[in-house]
């Protein structure tokens, strides 16, 4: 078998990882796409812990059928059973516990950090799946596979993401995702108030990805492949008073479609509410439906790498 | 004083450490971080706002058998980029060196993040960031991602004395 960089290992920020190594789990998610309606026991014996302290219904379900496609058995908890499962333990007490029964902890917590800090104390591998505004790496890696399955590249295409940029951990994760290929604009679209954080556009810069700021999608509608919109998200508001003032002013209608190149895709990492009209859903730039379907065979190349078989 | 320039003399310590180029108005600060409010009895000299060639003006402070440990060191790096510090033997300086932040800064400051998992409460974690410039100082946590800079830097250096004390 050839080197796999994802053997045993944590998966916290999609930074982490190389274009290369996002090349490997695509290929391997590829394959997976046979088994996503059947099962496949690459890890029978395996126990997958799903910590989950804050709500999600389709990541943890897409985690769950991934870990079951392929033969592993699932323990764990949702938010609302958080809450006794913890009787006020702390977090780091809560991850041995875990670690001592499973054999890879997939953790989703609202303080930033929370998922390293779990790795930093777990001894089995500890896989993001959200932490607070900050990191989505499996959301990021499900979001570029859906691009290169569209576009077969990545590179070279104009993007822009749309939405709460400074709260959303899905478009900060899919923007980090991008710096690790070329891409030949990235428009980062979002009001004043939710622009992209100062760390994030350092990673940008650093990289040297060609990128630019703007406060309406109108205006550059013409121009991009790749439009990623997301959920202006109200718990993350510290001020309820912000999120009235900017909810509903970035929507995804089919009059603002009737510029754009025949080629560009939507995508959103659900749930969305009202960010983008329901008319859209069935034209071709809807690929969104699509995306979310890609996320089993993508977690599942990369629970099958972590533990270091291949289909 | 014709002729001569207007001097502000202050005897030599015999033995202990002198910090040097401080920014101005800083001195205070270096004393908080060394948790030196006087009462300790230490002979302290605090020289503010003095002529400097390479800093226009700056602060000195001289403090009489005291010895700095390397998170001392490392704190005051953080408020005062560019301090030297002179260890004094005999009235004599035996060693000079440069403060300079640590690649990794470990416990000197608390991130400004509230949601930031290294705020949470009844969790045994120690804040942590990697320097991403020296000079000026940017530090960046390695739990959430923030940066701060030099001014939020010398704030959360103080707050994290003012709370642990």
């Amino acid at each position: 078998m050839r080197p796999n960089p994802f053997l045993n290992r944590d998966v916290i920020s999609i930074l982490d990882f190389s274009r290369e190594d996002l090349e490997l789990l695509f290929e391997i998610a590829d394959r997976m796409r046979k088994y996503v309606r059947t099962k496949i026991d690459l890890l029978r014996g395996k126990i997958v812990a799903l910590a989950f302290f804050e709500p999600s219904t389709r990541t943890r379900l897409s985690f769950e059928t991934a870990a079951k496609r392929l033969g592993a058995d699932v323990i764990g908890f949702t938010s609302a059973e958080a809450i006794s499962v913890a009787k006020g333990e702390n977090l780091a007490d809560t991850i041995r516990m875990l670690d001592s029964y499973a054999d890879l902890i997939v953790i989703r917590h609202r303080y930033e950090g929370a998922a390293m800090y779990a790795a930093e104390i777990a001894s089995v591998p500890v896989v993001n799946a959200g932490d607070g505004k900050q990191h989505h790496p499996t959301q990021a890696m499900l979001d570029l596979y859906t691009v290169r399955t569209l576009f077969g590249m990545i590179d070279g295409l104009t993007y822009a993401v749309v939405g709460d940029l400074r709260y959303g951990r899905a478009a900060t994760s899919f923007i980090y995702g991008l710096t690790l290929f070329k891409p030949k604009k990235v428009y980062l679209v979002s009001p004043e108030l939710l622009r992209a954080r100062p760390e994030v556009l350092r990673v940008l810069r650093e990289r040297g990805v060609v990128y630019e700021e703007r406060s309406s999608v109108e205006e550059i509608i013409d121009e991009i492949d790749v439009m990623y919109v997301t959920r202006i998200q109200r718990e993350r508001f510290p001020d309820p008073m912000e999120y009235e003032r900017v909810k509903g002013s970035y929507r995804i209608t089919l009059e603002l479609l009737e510029r754009a190149k025949p080629e560009l895709k939507i995508l959103h990492p659900l749930p969305k509410v009202d960010e983008i009209d329901h008319r859209v859903d069935s034209t071709k730039y809807a690929a969104y439906f699509y995306q979310a379907s890609l996320g089993v065979p993508v977690r599942m190349a990369l629970l099958a790498l972590i533990f270091g078989v291949e289909p | 004083m014709s002729g001569e320039r207007p001097t502000l003399t202050v005897s030599k310590i015999r033995m202990g450490t002198v910090i040097d180029h401080i920014p101005a108005g800083r001195a205070l600060a270096v004393l908080r971080v060394l948790r030196i409010s006087g009462a300790e009895g230490l002979r302290v000299a605090i020289l503010m706002n003095v002529e400097s060639r390479k800093l226009g003006r700056k602060d000195i402070v001289k403090i009489e058998g005291k010895v700095l440990s390397a998170d001392e060191v490392n704190a005051i790096a953080l408020i005062a980029p560019q301090a030297t510090i002179n260890i004094v033997e005999d009235f004599k300086v035996v060693k000079k060196f440069r403060v300079e932040i640590p690649d990794t800064v470990i416990g000197v400051l608390k991130c400004p993040n509230p949601t930031c998992i290294s705020n949470k409460e009844r969790e045994p974690i120690v804040p942590r960031f990697r320097a991403l410039s020296k000079n000026p100082p940017a530090l960046q946590c390695v739990y959430c991602g923030t940066i701060v800079g030099p001014d939020e830097i010398v704030r959360l250096v103080l707050d994290h004395v003012a709370s642990s004390s």
